[in-house]
């Protein structure tokens, strides 16, 4: 039957054409995980395009660094860990750390000095926050606003965001406690400097969700990083926090009416770190590539692609033009000296030690 | 369709309440999209209510009152919201002029059979815009999603230009973006490759548990038919996290094989129940002529069993392959970077960066399952002749 010879003739090809594909697991490919889109795009052209030509190894791109913890610890207790370099912000660095998947690394020994001599260890500076952790990038996650729904007096203070009178309309702020908190004691007429001892206390606790409260109607809480973008071209919201790459992106790239507000903006790290259980083969590439990718030279090149600071100290001098724009990207950086006139640092240990208590209350807070 | 009721005129207390109480509908739509959901009702009634009067009333004469509706609603539109709000105009006046005139002369009244009562006559009319609001509030966000993919724009809005029909607010980059960025190629190289090679292992193995689990005399066949069929009633991610440490331990976890494999074994709870309902109508003395004139069981299956229930072989096909296509959770584990499927690329997508390319791929995949479910139907109505045909 002619029907039946076509099946037959179709399945015979389908086996052969899987056959021809399946998986000749390559020896010369390493996998890295990070965050996808604009960021990974950034690390694509200023580190794996170098690396790959430089050394021939094929490098695949994974975009699970939101789930890194969780899948790292799956992979370890699975005996399987098929991640090369992952591709983590700091917090997370220290928990794996601390629960032993991610390797520890030595900065002197591992990652190349600055050209000047001034070894890694100085380079790098305050920003090792982990044995584990190599940083990349300082970035910060802020406030933008729409220029053409806030009226003749732009919001200049991070409190805009609880002044519904003057500046009507939804704003967006991230579904969980850390950075909310603070700038509502902020706001609340806490001084900077007493905002983790307030904090501490679940009467400050309570001090916070209450400033929270006062303009929980008009919050839409975002828990990706292109959510606050998203809403802010649609003129959902009047202004929202994101990464402040991102919305370098909306106001530079898509030209759409939105401003920054750098104001009290929240300064926080992301960079590499190595999980443990690798082959020594895959180990030694692995260490190849971070030394690569992390000098001085490579984290410069970063930032044509994106708004975010290098994390060495040597690198800052090297910072040039946009890529396509080819507009001068020294004032978007966050560590601007115009930009960084009020900041703060994410306090690593404040929030390791009451992260699940505040999550959990705020979290209930949220369903009330 | 004939009449099946004599009609006549309905009082004026009937009829414009009702057109004002659409009107209401109506304005809520209007008003909540101008800013107040009050004001729309409020207006809207009033406004419908009085033209429903005007129109019975006044003007009396039916065409032409209805042609200057529907003109000074395609106007008003027009003025407060530019060409698409003048095509919703003019939809709302077409609309409210031949709802006026229906319930007026009565026609309404007309094709429901003349022993109803008047809840009767309403609920019919209800029901059936029940129905038509559950297949608008299904079919709705899919359409959504079309014109945005023609976003010139890198975001998920509709532009002022989009709304103008302006072709400036139109663009296919993201289609462009689709069949160039090597991201979403990569992932649709793999969906192709993953998807008929499952397809092929869930039909074999689906189809061969079918015709066994027809047999009368095959032990526990209903326990084993629970289980091969639960990969549909078990919630994915369970088996998922199941597959995941299984493939782990014998190394299947991260390869391609591991994929077709997961995918297969969601794929062929579809091949066995389409199969083993094609089988129903299977005469089983069929196998026993042919085995009378000497075939032997496998000539049998592939000249006389097979081409009768192939219908129900390739409809099971169609569906694991949809599964396989469409699959995010059972991937995500099971795979790893260089197993990235069209489904995983669009979930990341949607998380780190809103793309409107994700839609373009949407609606690409969109079309592309219609054109599958339609070659299911065709198959099934194939079937039912060929069964009205045979010696059931």
């Amino acid at each position: 039957m002619k029907l039946t010879k076509t099946l037959l003739a179709s399945t015979a090809l389908t086996v052969a054409a899987g056959m021809a594909t399946a998986d000749g697991h390559m020896a010369n490919e390493m996998t890295i995980v990070s965050w996808g889109g604009a960021y990974s795009n950034s690390q694509q052209q200023a580190y794996h395009n170098p690396y790959m030509e430089k050394t021939g190894i094929n490098i695949i791109n994974d975009e699970s660094s939101a789930e890194a913890v969780a899948k790292l610890r799956a992979m370890n207790e699975a005996g399987n860990v098929t991640w090369d370099v992952v591709d983590v912000v700091a917090a997370d660095a220290i928990r794996l750390c601390d629960e032993g998947l991610a390797m520890e690394i030595d900065p002197d020994e591992h990652l190349a000095a600055a050209p000047d001599g001034t070894s890694a260890e100085d380079d790098f500076g305050d920003l090792l926050v982990s044995d584990c952790f190599i940083p990349q990038i300082v970035y910060s996650t802020t406030f933008g606003y729409r220029t053409d729904m806030v009226g003749d007096t732009p919001p200049t203070s991070v409190c805009a965001i609880f002044d519904t009178d003057a500046y009507p309309g939804k704003r967006s702020l991230e579904k969980r406690p850390i950075n909310n908190m603070e700038w509502a004691l902020l706001c609340d007429g806490v001084a900077k400097d007493d905002v983790y001892d307030v904090l501490e206390t679940d009467e400050g606790q309570q001090q916070a969700l209450d400033k929270l409260a006062t303009i929980k109607d008009d919050v839409i809480w975002w828990s990706a990083g292109a959510d606050t973008p998203q809403l802010l071209a649609d003129g959902e919201v009047v202004m929202g926090s994101t990464y402040n790459g991102r919305l370098f992106s909306v106001i530079e790239e898509q030209n759409q009416p939105v401003a920054m507000l750098w104001d009290a903006q929240v300064f926080d790290l992301d960079g590499w770190i190595i999980p443990t259980g690798l082959s020594e083969e895959r180990l030694a590439r692995a260490l190849d590539y971070i030394y690569f990718a992390t000098d001085t030279q490579r984290l410069a090149d970063q930032a044509k692609y994106i708004s975010y600071g290098p994390a060495r100290a040597s690198s800052a001098p090297l910072v040039s033009t946009h890529a396509d724009l080819g507009i001068d990207m020294a004032p978007h950086m966050p560590t601007d000296p115009n930009n960084a006139q009020n900041t703060f640092l994410y306090n690593y240990e404040f929030w390791a030690d009451y992260r699940d208590d505040i999550d959990a209350k705020f979290q209930a807070w949220l369903a009330q | 369709m004939a009449a099946l009721t004599p009609i006549s005129r309905t009082p004026v207390s009937f009829y414009v309440p009702v057109v004002a109480a659409a009107g209401a509908v109506a304005g809520l739509l209007v008003g909540t999209a101008q800013g107040s959901s009050l004001i729309g009702i409020i207006g809207g009634a009033i406004l419908l209510g009085a033209i429903a009067f005007l129109l019975t009333q006044i003007i009396k004469a039916e065409a032409p009152g209805r042609w200057a509706l529907t003109a000074l609603f395609a106007v008003a539109g027009f003025l407060m919201g530019g060409l698409a709000a003048g095509i919703i105009g003019l939809l709302f006046g077409w609309f409210f002029g031949w709802f006026t005139f229906w319930l007026f002369e009565g026609r309404y009244r007309a094709y429901v059979a003349p022993y109803l009562t008047p809840g009767q006559v309403l609920w019919h009319y209800t029901f059936r815009v029940i129905c038509g609001a559950i297949l608008v509030f299904l079919i709705t966000p899919i359409l959504v999603v079309m014109p945005l993919s023609f976003n010139a724009e890198d975001f998920f809005t509709f532009t002022p230009e989009m709304l103008r029909f302006d072709p400036a607010g139109y663009s296919l980059k993201h289609y462009e973006d689709f069949f160039t960025n090597s991201d979403w190629q990569g992932a649709l190289a793999n969906s192709v490759r993953i998807a008929p090679m499952a397809t092929l292992l869930s039909v074999s193995f689906g189809t061969l548990a079918a015709i066994g689990l027809s047999q009368p005399h095959v032990p526990f066949r209903r326990a084993i038919m629970a289980i091969l069929i639960s990969p549909m009633i078990v919630p994915l991610i369970i088996s998922a996290a199941g597959m995941y440490f299984f493939y782990s331990r014998i190394g299947l976890q991260g390869t391609y094989m591991g994929v077709v494999l997961a995918h297969a074994a969601l794929g062929i709870p579809f091949v066995i129940i389409t199969v083993t309902a094609t089988l129903v109508g299977f005469d089983n003395s069929l196998t026993r002529a042919a085995a009378n004139m000497g075939a032997g069981p496998v000539t049998t299956f592939f000249r006389v069993q097979m081409p009768l229930i192939l219908p129900g072989v390739i409809s099971g096909g169609l569906f694991a392959f949809i599964t396989s296509f469409d699959e995010v959770v059972v991937v995500l584990f099971v795979g790893s970077a260089g197993q990235k499927t069209l489904p995983w690329q669009m979930f990341t997508g949607l998380r780190e960066q809103i793309s409107p390319t994700i839609l373009a791929v949407a609606t690409i995949l969109v079309i592309i399952s219609i054109a599958l479910l339609t070659v299911v139907e065709m198959l099934r109505r194939r079937s039912e002749r060929l069964r009205g045909m045979s010696p059931a």
